[in-house]
C-alpha cells in the first residue's frame, strides 16, 4: 500500500477529514505532509484495500532511440507493475513524450525491447498496442471538436465494435443491441467523470479542462488494463488539476487500470504516484518512490541546476 | 372535480407512512419517482417504492433504530434519500435534512441539538463531513450511503452503503413479516414527523418540529386551491433542508400521489426540466433571474430579425398578457389576435426552451421578486404567482389565487388561516400549520407563539383594501433615521437588485441621519455589459472598480432614489453614498445565510472601516478581507474602494427633510436625473 493510500484510508475522522486531501493536497503540493509515507509495496494498512500492486505488467529494456544524430532516448530500462500509478517526469526535452510514444508504437527504437503482459516485442504497432488493452490521452489533445462529447467517447470503442460498417448504418437488429451496449459502457464513463451536463455538447465549445476530461472518457472507452495519459494536467487551473487528479486516483481505485503518467507538475506527481521514472537528456536519473525521488542528487540538479 | 382519494384519509388525519401504502394499494403501478441515470429516466412505481422503503426501514430498525429518534439526511434531490426519509418516518422516527453544502463545522451543532445517532448520505463527499463531525459527536453511530464511489477503502466501523443496508432489511424481514404494516399503523398524525433548522441570521439554528397533520393541513387547502391531481410532474432540484422542498416534493406528492423527478445533477437542471416538462414549479426569484438573465443574454446575441420579432411581441406581451392571463375582459380582439400570434411564434417556444410548457401553477417565494420579473413570466402565459409563509407555518399562509395575482403583494390568506397585524405593523399567524415547538428550545417557542396560538413572524407588513396582504421587511429590521423616520433596509436593497446588474445590495442607516449602500454588481450581467463596450478586465474585484461600472452603479442608484422619493413614506430612505464591495458575499464567509440572505449586522461589523468611511465622508478606503474557498483553504482579497455620491431628491414626505438630503438634491440638480434609466412616475 502507497502513502497516499495510507491517508485516504486509515482509519479515524482524522484522516477522513483529509479525505478530500487525496485531491486537495495533490494542487496544494507539500501542503499535505501526511503524504510521506511508506514506500511502495509495504502492504500493511489500516483497512484491507482492494488495490493491490501487482506483478510487472510492462517492462522497457535497453531503449534506444535516436531521430538521425539526435539522440532522444539513450538505454532506458524500468517497469511498470499491475495497478500501480507510475509517473515519468523531467524536465522539457527529456524524452518524456518520446518514451511514452515508443510505448504506444508511434515511434520504433532502434535498439531495446518492450514486454508487455509477458509478451516479448522489438516494435509496437498502435493498432495492436490498443488490442492488447493499452490506452492512452494525448497532451494536445487529439478530439473531434465538431462531434458531441457521447460521440467523441463512443468513438473509443471503435476497436470492441464486431458489426460491419453497413450493419451499424442501418442498425439491423444485432448491431443495435451491440450500440446499445457500448452507448452504456460510455454512459457509465460519462457519469464516472461527472460531464453528464454537456453530454451533447459538441466539444469545441467546451474549456479547455473539459475537454481533457473528455479525452480522459474516450481512452477509458477502450477498458484498458494500462493507461498512458501525457501531460493531462497541462494548461490547467488549481481546481481542474484537483479534479483531474482525483479522477485519476478513482480511475486507479475503481477499475485497478494500470496508470502510466507524465506530468510537469511536480506537486502532483509526488502527491498522487506510487513509483516515479525522471528523465533528463534522453538518460533515466532516477527511478523509485516519490520520496527517494525526492532526495536524489541528480533529480535535484536536474530540476535547479548545480555549481560547477 | 374529483379529488385524489388522499386528499379524505389526510383530511381524516394520516401519517405519511399511512398515504405511502395507501397509494401502493391503490395505484401499484403509477410512477412515483424518477431518477435521471445513465442517460436515462428510471422509474419507480408506488409499489416498487413502498417495498424498498420497507426494506431500508426494516435495515434502519436491524441497526437500532428508535422510534422518536432522528435520522439525518445529507444530500441533492435523490430518491434514495427520499426513501430514507419515509423509512424513518414508518419508524416513528423524524428526519432532519441539511443543506449538503454547509461544511461540517456548521453540521455538529444540528447534529448535537438533535441527538443524531444515524445519518443517510449521498457521496463520499458527504461521508467525509460524517467521519469528522463523528469525531465531535460520539453518539453518531451509523453512516449509510447512496454512492460507493471513492469509498471502496474506507473501513471505519459503523459506515456502511446503500445497499448493504437493503440487503440487511431484506433479510431481517424474513424473520419479521408484515413488519412495515404494524409499524406505520403505530403512527399518529399528531407525532413529529420532521425537523427543519432555519438559517438563523443571528445565534445558532434552531430545530423547527412539524407534525403530521400541521405538514400536511395548509399543503392540502393549497392543492384544492390549485386543483392538483395525481397527474402532475414536478422537479425536485431545490435543497432537501429547506421546508419549500419538503411541502412541494414530498408533502404534496404524497397528498396527491403525482410524480417527483431527480435531476441527474445539480448543472444538468435545465436540461432535464425541458425533457420532463413539470405541471408544478416552484423557484425563487434568484432562479427566475437567473433564466430571464439567460434569455436576455441569448436574444441580444440573435440576429437583426428575430431581436426584432422578439422585442415586438414581447412588448404585446407586457400590455396584454397579464390581462389575458388573469381572464380581463377589455382586451380588444385585434390584441388577442396580436398575443395569439406572438404565441405561436415566440412564447411558447420560449416557454419551451425554459421547460415551461405544461406548467399551470407556479410560485415564488422566498424574497420580494421585481416586478419586471414577475411580470415577464406571467405575460409569456406563465401562470406564476407569489405566496407568502416560513419555515414555522409550513410553508402555506399566503397564496394569490387565480386572477386575483399581482407585482406587489403575496395575497389573500389560505383557507383556515388566520391573519392578524399588531400595531408595529408586525403579522400575526394562527393557522394548523405552525410549528409544533423548536426543539429542545421551550424559551424561543414562547417568544415567538404566544398564549392564544397566534405566531409572531416578525415580518412588517399590513393588509390592502382586498385584503391581500403586503410584506416590507422583516420588524426588527424596521428602524428609523436619526430624524425619526421610518428605514426598511430590505425594501430599499430589493428596489435595487431588481436591476440585474446588482446581484447584492446592503443598506444601512438605522440611528443615523443618512442612508448609505454597498453593492455587489452581477458578474454575469455586468461583464456581459462589459463586454460589449470593449472593457477588458481581469475578474470580479477588477470589474466592481471600474469607473465605467461605478458610473452605471450610480445611474442604478440614481433611479431607486427617484422611485423613493415618490414614496411619502420611504421618501428619506434615499442612498446619499454607495460603495461596490471588492468581493461577492458568500455564505461561506458568513456574510449570507444559506438561503442567500444577507447578513446586515455582521456585513456592518466585518467593513465596520468601510461603514465609517461612507459615514465619514472619505473619498476611497483601503480594505483587505480573508474569504473561504470551497474546498475550506483560506485567502485574502484586498482592494482600494471608492466611495461614491449618488443624487438624491429632495424629501416629499416631510416639509421638514434632512438638510444634508436637499443640499446634495440641489447640488446634483435635475439634469442628473434625466440620465436615470428608468425614472418612475409620480
Amino acid at each position: 500500500m502507497t502513502g497516499r493510500e495510507g491517508q485516504d484510508v486509515s482509519a479515524g475522522p482524522a484522516a477522513a477529514g483529509a479525505g478530500a486531501g487525496a485531491a486537495a493536497g495533490a494542487a496544494a503540493g507539500g501542503a499535505a505532509g501526511v503524504v510521506t509515507g511508506a514506500g511502495v509495496g509495504a502492504g500493511e494498512g489500516a483497512a484491507t484495500a482492494s488495490r493491490r500492486i501487482g506483478e510487472v505488467i510492462l517492462a522497457v529494456e535497453n531503449i534506444s532511440l535516436s531521430f538521425g544524430g539526435v539522440k532522444a532516448l539513450t538505454d532506458i530500462s524500468f517497469n511498470v507493475r499491475e495497478h500501480e500509478i507510475r509517473s515519468i517526469i523531467g524536465p522539457n526535452g527529456a524524452g518524456k513524450s518520446s518514451m511514452l510514444n515508443v510505448i504506444n508504437g508511434v515511434y520504433t527504437p532502434q535498439k531495446g525491447r518492450i514486454v508487455l503482459e509477458g509478451k516479448t516485442f522489438a516494435k509496437m504497432h498502435p493498432r495492436s498496442v490498443a488490442k492488447a488493452g493499452v490506452a492512452r490521452t494525448f497532451q494536445n489533445l487529439a478530439l473531434f471538436k465538431g462531434m458531441s462529447v457521447l460521440d467523441n467517447i463512443m468513438s473509443g470503442r471503435n476497436l470492441k465494435m464486431r458489426s460491419g460498417l453497413l450493419a451499424q448504418a442501418i442498425r439491423l437488429g444485432p448491431a443495435e443491441k451491440e450500440e446499445l451496449a457500448h452507448r452504456e459502457v460510455v454512459e457509465r464513463i460519462i457519469d464516472f467523470l461527472e460531464i453528464q451536463a454537456w453530454r451533447k455538447t459538441p466539444v469545441g465549445r467546451l474549456p479547455y479542462g473539459l475537454q481533457k476530461r473528455v479525452d480522459l472518457g474516450r481512452a477509458l472507452a477502450l477498458e484498458p488494463k494500462v493507461l498512458l495519459l501525457d501531460e493531462p494536467m497541462a494548461g490547467m487551473n488549481v481546481e481542474e488539476k484537483q479534479d483531474m487528479s482525483r479522477f485519476i486516483l478513482d480511475v486507479n481505485d475503481e477499475f485497478g487500470t494500470t496508470i502510466v503518467l507524465i506530468e510537469h507538475d511536480m506537486g502532483v506527481v509526488m502527491d498522487i504516484s506510487d513509483r516515479v521514472v525522471v528523465l533528463d537528456y534522453g538518460r533515466k536519473i532516477g527511478d523509485g518512490s516519490p520520496d527517494e525521488v525526492r532526495s536524489n542528487e541528480d533529480v535535484i540538479a536536474a530540476y535547479l541546476g548545480t555549481t560547477h | 372535480m374529483s379529488e385524489p382519494p388522499s386528499y379524505a384519509q389526510a383530511e381524516a388525519g394520516a401519517t405519511f407512512p399511512q398515504l405511502l401504502l395507501a397509494h401502493a394499494a391503490s395505484r401499484p403501478d403509477a410512477p412515483a419517482i424518477r431518477e435521471k441515470t445513465l442517460g436515462i429516466w428510471q422509474t419507480l412505481s408506488w409499489k416498487a417504492l413502498k417495498e424498498e422503503v420497507e426494506a431500508v426501514a426494516a435495515g434502519l430498525a436491524a441497526d437500532g433504530f428508535q422510534r422518536g429518534e432522528h435520522l439525518a439526511l445529507v444530500g441533492e434531490n435523490r430518491p434514495r434519500l427520499y426513501i430514507a426519509m419515509m423509512a424513518a418516518q414508518a419508524l416513528g422516527g423524524i428526519p432532519v435534512a441539511l443543506y449538503q453544502d454547509a461544511i461540517a463545522r456548521e453540521m455538529v451543532y444540528v447534529f448535537e441539538d438533535a441527538g443524531i445517532r444515524a445519518a443517510v448520505v449521498e457521496n463520499q463527499e458527504q461521508v467525509d463531513k460524517m467521519l469528522e463531525i463523528a469525531a465531535a459527536c460520539p453518539a453518531l453511530q451509523h453512516i449509510y450511503f447512496d454512492d460507493p464511489r471513492g469509498l471502496r477503502n474506507y473501513g471505519q466501523a459503523g459506515l456502511r452503503s446503500y445497499d448493504d443496508l437493503v440487503a440487511l432489511g431484506r433479510s431481517w424481514l424474513k424473520g419479521h413479516p408484515g413488519f412495515l404494516e404494524t409499524e406505520v399503523a403505530l403512527g399518529q398524525p399528531d407525532d413529529a414527523a420532521a425537523m427543519f433548522y432555519t438559517s438563523g441570521t443571528t445565534g445558532n439554528p434552531k430545530g423547527v418540529v412539524h407534525t403530521h397533520r400541521a405538514l400536511m393541513t395548509p399543503s392540502l387547502a393549497a392543492s384544492r386551491l390549485e386543483g392538483l391531481t395525481s397527474d402532475e410532474d414536478i422537479l425536485a432540484y431545490l435543497p432537501m433542508a429547506w421546508i419549500g422542498q419538503n411541502i412541494f416534493s414530498y408533502t404534496q406528492w404524497l397528498l396527491c400521489g403525482f410524480t417527483v423527478n431527480c435531476p441527474e445533477s445539480a448543472e444538468t437542471v435545465a436540461n432535464d426540466m425541458r425533457e420532463i416538462g413539470p405541471t408544478y414549479y416552484f423557484a425563487p426569484p434568484r432562479v427566475l433571474e437567473q433564466l430571464l438573465t439567460q434569455v436576455t443574454i441569448r436574444m441580444e446575441d440573435a440576429s437583426r430579425p428575430v431581436r426584432w420579432l422578439y422585442s415586438r411581441s414581447m412588448a404585446v406581451a407586457r400590455r396584454v398578457g397579464e390581462k389575458i392571463l388573469n381572464g380581463d375582459s377589455d382586451v380588444s380582439g385585434l390584441d388577442r389576435l396580436r398575443y395569439r400570434l406572438g404565441d405561436w411564434l415566440i412564447y411558447g417556444p420560449l416557454r419551451n426552451v425554459l421547460g415551461m410548457s405544461r406548467v399551470h401553477v407556479a410560485y415564488t417565494a422566498g424574497e420580494a421578486i421585481g416586478p419586471d420579473l414577475f411580470v415577464f413570466f406571467r405575460s409569456i402565459g406563465i401562470n406564476l404567482k407569489q405566496l407568502y409563509g416560513s419555515t414555522e407555518t409550513a410553508v402555506f399562509v399566503c397564496i394569490q389565487p387565480n386572477g386575483q395575482v399581482r407585482p406587489d403583494t403575496v395575497g389573500p390568506a389560505l383557507a383556515g388561516v388566520e391573519l392578524k397585524l399588531t400595531d408595529a405593523g408586525e403579522v400575526l399567524i394562527r393557522s394548523p400549520g405552525l410549528l409544533r415547538e423548536y426543539h429542545r428550545n421551550p424559551e424561543a417557542t414562547r417568544e415567538v407563539k404566544d398564549g392564544e396560538g397566534w405566531y409572531h413572524t416578525g415580518d412588517a407588513g399590513f393588509l390592502d383594501p382586498d385584503g391581500h396582504l403586503k410584506i416590507i421587511d422583516r420588524a426588527k429590521d424596521v428602524g428609523k433615521l436619526a430624524d425619526g423616520s421610518l428605514f426598511a433596509p430590505k425594501y430599499v436593497e430589493n428596489k435595487l437588485k431588481f436591476f440585474p446588474y446588482i446581484k447584492e445590495a446592503v443598506a444601512f442607516g438605522t440611528g443615523r441621519d443618512r442612508v448609505m449602500a454597498m453593492l455587489n454588481i452581477d458578474m454575469e450581467a455586468v461583464s456581459d455589459w462589459a463586454e460589449r463596450r470593449n472593457l477588458a478586465f481581469a475578474g470580479y474585484t477588477d470589474l466592481a472598480g471600474k469607473a465605467e461600472v461605478l458610473e452605471l452603479m450610480r445611474e442604478c442608484v440614481a433611479s431607486v432614489n427617484a422611485d423613493l422619493a415618490d414614496e411619502p413614506m420611504m421618501s428619506s430612505s434615499q442612498i446619499h453614498r454607495f460603495l461596490v464591495l471588492h468581493k461577492e458575499l458568500d455564505a461561506d464567509d458568513e456574510e449570507l445565510t444559506r438561503t442567500r440572505k444577507v447578513r446586515r449586522r455582521h456585513i456592518g461589523e466585518k467593513y465596520a472601516a468601510l461603514v465609517d468611511a461612507l459615514y465619514g465622508g472619505l473619498a476611497e478606503q483601503f480594505i483587505e478581507t480573508r474569504v473561504r474557498f470551497e474546498d475550506g483553504r483560506v485567502g485574502s482579497v484586498s482592494a482600494t474602494l471608492k466611495m461614491l455620491d449618488a443624487p438624491v431628491r429632495a424629501v416629499t414626505g416631510k416639509p421638514g427633510g434632512t438638510v444634508a438630503g436637499q443640499q446634495a438634491a440641489a447640488k446634483q440638480g435635475a439634469g442628473k436625473q434625466g440620465a436615470g434609466k428608468t425614472v418612475a412616475g409620480a
